[in-house]
């Protein structure tokens, strides 16, 4: 029983010297949400093209849904359903004109694509603007006519590729509605974002940073895997001074700048809530809150990209 | 390949050119101002040379010379002077192009039978009209001179070669009858080229092209449905510059109308292969207006013998000349639409069209699909 759609096996792609992405090998199971996480120019979007056929691989291979993406690219793109973060839809053109072109270049009959056409135009919440100029819609209905339009053919696995860059929260929220629906219907949804928030929508995440995993699991494990030690969170005055001095400190593991607070993982939570209050009347750091903290993706991954850089 | 692909994209090209509100005017406007241009302005034709004449001679036979050129119809004697030095201020002015000084012994000279000088003085800086004033010149002055030599001999005539000489196809030798058909060259050139350029390299900077390539389309497919369309608006544009041709400037089409539309089709191949190729070349629109413009559309308007005579040109160039498309297809163009010709003639040119056309798409096809991969 193999229901993995994603089998990514040691997949490589060199540009000349330099390696974009480097032996990366991961599964992606039926229905699921599969986040694929890392700074901008980690390599995610190389991936993506390898997997969509777009690119072909200087080594390893992958398999979407049981097709080699080198051998058999044709068939890749007639299961597939891609959405990138430019929302490539004719801005000239208007929303039915959009939604005509793609339902018939994947040779939808006239029928499925009325059909179609009604539910892209019922999720991007366009029904009655058929006629608009695409090019003159919010981002955020672009967006969602975007995705529409990449999964008119009904694909069992869908690649998005920052599909909410630019897009309001609240947009950013529908849209991930609307990804939580396909994957409902048992489509398989790769995304890739750098909104730690959205990667917590996800079933399971890789994060990948120089063309290299360097963590995964679900948002859950990734938890428990890594942050072994408790985190508290410093509500003060002034943030800077205060992560410039408690960095120094022995008994602080990490410290990072959340905001208007900081995150201090340390290694005994009552020892340490007696060193920050001990600082604070010390130098006048008018700390008013200190918090034990369940931690978030990013405290995880603020962790290991921390531990990353080290090893370098 | 699918049909239905094809036919997807060629829908939704057509969707996009109809409503771009400013593109589809320009292309039919554009080959009418062509034709304005290049059929009225752009002539080489010469008339009326302006000139200023010094008459130091003041005698009979000079007064007989300046009738002669005064009545030749090229010449247009504007101003007078018998101050010699002051002729370069006329010319320096840009009042005259030319000058013709009689010196004071004309008359006598002739009457003394002795060989008479006249000077005849030219604006340099617009070589075509020296040129062709010199040769207007000439032939007044021979036939002066013929006058002459018949009443010294006291003879009705005396013999020797005339030539009789004709310009066939073009009897007035109008260079509009030259430059019009020319223009339906320049226009197939042009629109195909660069909206073909364009039109690929648009998709490419919005990201379009790249969504494309994640469907079922093949390359061939998508090549089609960009290449389509343009064929379609080159052969909009040629029926337009035709019927300006013909009704409004009054040059017929001598030859076979079919026949030019046929070998269009071929030129076409040529030109719709350079647009694809300066694509695959160009990151933006930008870069391929550019492309487009300096290294594929100037050459070939210099190098085509479009409004410069080949035979004109070192024999390197020459040679050259035998690679650039637009040449044949001019070739062709003249003489089906001046000289009435059927294939036969022309079956040198249409061959080396077919040649280059297959040569340049194909390999313009195989680099787009390299690109893309």
């Amino acid at each position: 029983m193999n229901d993995s759609v994603i089998e990514v096996d040691h997949l490589t792609k060199k540009f000349g010297k330099f390696t974009a992405v480097d032996h990366v090998s991961f599964d992606v199971k039926r229905g699921e949400i599969f986040g694929f996480l890392g700074a901008n120019g980690a390599g995610k979007s190389t991936t993506i093209r390898m997997l969509c056929g777009l690119l072909a691989s200087t080594e390893g291979t992958a398999r979407v849904g049981g097709f080699d993406i080198n051998k058999e690219p044709e068939k890749v793109k007639e299961n597939i359903g891609y959405m990138s973060q430019k929302f490539s839809l004719y801005e000239d053109l208007t929303v039915e004109e959009n939604i005509n072109f793609y339902g018939r270049v994947y040779g939808l009959s006239n029928h499925l694509l009325k059909e179609r056409k009604e539910w892209a135009l019922e999720i991007a919440n366009l029904r009655g603007r058929e006629k608009s100029i695409t090019g003159t819609l919010p981002g955020g209905w672009k967006q969602r006519l975007a995705l529409g339009c990449a999964v008119l053919h009904h694909p069992k696995t869908v690649f998005l590729d920052e599909p909410t860059s630019g897009v309001d929260p609240v947009m950013r929220r529908k849209f991930w509605e609307l990804i939580n629906d396909l994957s409902a219907e048992g489509v398989t949804v790769l995304v890739t974002t750098h909104f730690l928030e959205e990667a917590e929508y996800c079933n399971d995440i890789i994060l990948i940073n120089a063309g290299k995993i360097i963590a995964g699991g679900s948002p859950k494990e990734l938890k428990s895997n890594y942050i072994k030690t408790p985190i508290l969170e410093v509500q003060c005055a002034n943030v800077i001074d205060a992560m410039s001095l408690i960095e120094k400190q022995p008994w602080a593991l990490e410290t990072s700048v959340f905001g208007t607070h900081l995150h201090v993982s340390v290694e005994n939570e009552e020892a340490a809530r007696g060193h920050i209050r001990q600082l604070s009347m010390q130098n006048g750091l008018d700390v008013t809150h200190v918090e034990k903290i369940i931690p978030s993706l990013e405290d995880v991954f603020i962790y290991l990209l921390d531990q990353e850089a080290k090893k370098n | 390949m699918k049909f239905q692909r094809i036919l997807a994209l060629l829908s939704k090209e057509f969707g996009q050119l109809f409503k771009d509100k400013k593109l589809l005017p320009l292309v039919f406007v554009a080959p009418v101002m062509q034709l304005v241009f290049l059929g009225y302005a752009a002539s080489f034709d010469v008339k009326n040379i302006s000139v200023v004449l010094c008459d130091l001679d003041k005698t009979e036979a000079s007064r007989a010379l300046i009738e002669k050129f005064s009545n030749s119809g090229y010449f247009t004697i504007e101003y007078s002077t018998e101050d010699y030095g002051s002729i370069q201020n006329y010319i320096d002015d840009n009042k005259v192009e030319m000058a013709l000084v009689i010196p004071r012994r004309f008359g006598d000279d002739l009457a003394a039978k002795v060989p008479a000088k006249v000077q005849v003085l030219f604006d340099g800086s617009e070589g075509n009209t020296a040129a062709i004033g010199l040769a207007y010149v000439n032939q007044i002055i021979v036939q002066y001179s013929n006058h002459v030599l018949v009443q010294n001999l006291g003879m009705a005539a005396i013999g020797g070669v005339v030539p009789e000489v004709r310009a066939w196809y073009n009897p007035s030798l109008q260079s509009r009858n030259f430059m019009v058909p020319a223009v339906l060259v320049m226009i197939l050139l042009i629109t195909t080229m660069n909206l073909t350029s364009m039109a690929v390299v648009k998709e490419k900077e919005i990201g379009t092209l790249e969504q494309l390539m994640v469907t079922p389309i093949r390359p061939v497919e998508l090549i089609l449905g960009k290449l389509i369309p343009f064929v379609m608006i080159g052969f909009a544009n040629a029926t337009v510059v035709l019927l300006v041709m013909v009704f409004g400037f009054g040059i017929p089409i001598r030859g076979s109308v079919l026949l030019l539309f046929f070998l269009s089709l071929i030129f076409l191949l040529t030109t719709l292969g350079l647009g694809l190729f300066v694509s695959t070349i160009s990151k933006t629109q930008q870069q391929a207006m550019m492309v487009g413009q300096f290294f594929i559309l100037q050459p070939m308007m210099y190098l085509s013998g479009f409004a410069f005579p080949i035979d004109n040109m070192p024999v390197v160039l020459q040679i050259g000349s035998i690679a650039v498309p637009m040449r044949h297809f001019l070739i062709i163009v003249r003489s089906i639409v001046l000289k009435g010709v059927g294939i036969g003639p022309l079956l040198f040119p249409a061959g080396a069209l077919l040649v280059m056309g297959v040569f340049i798409l194909t390999a313009s096809v195989l680099r787009f699909h390299k690109k893309l991969d």
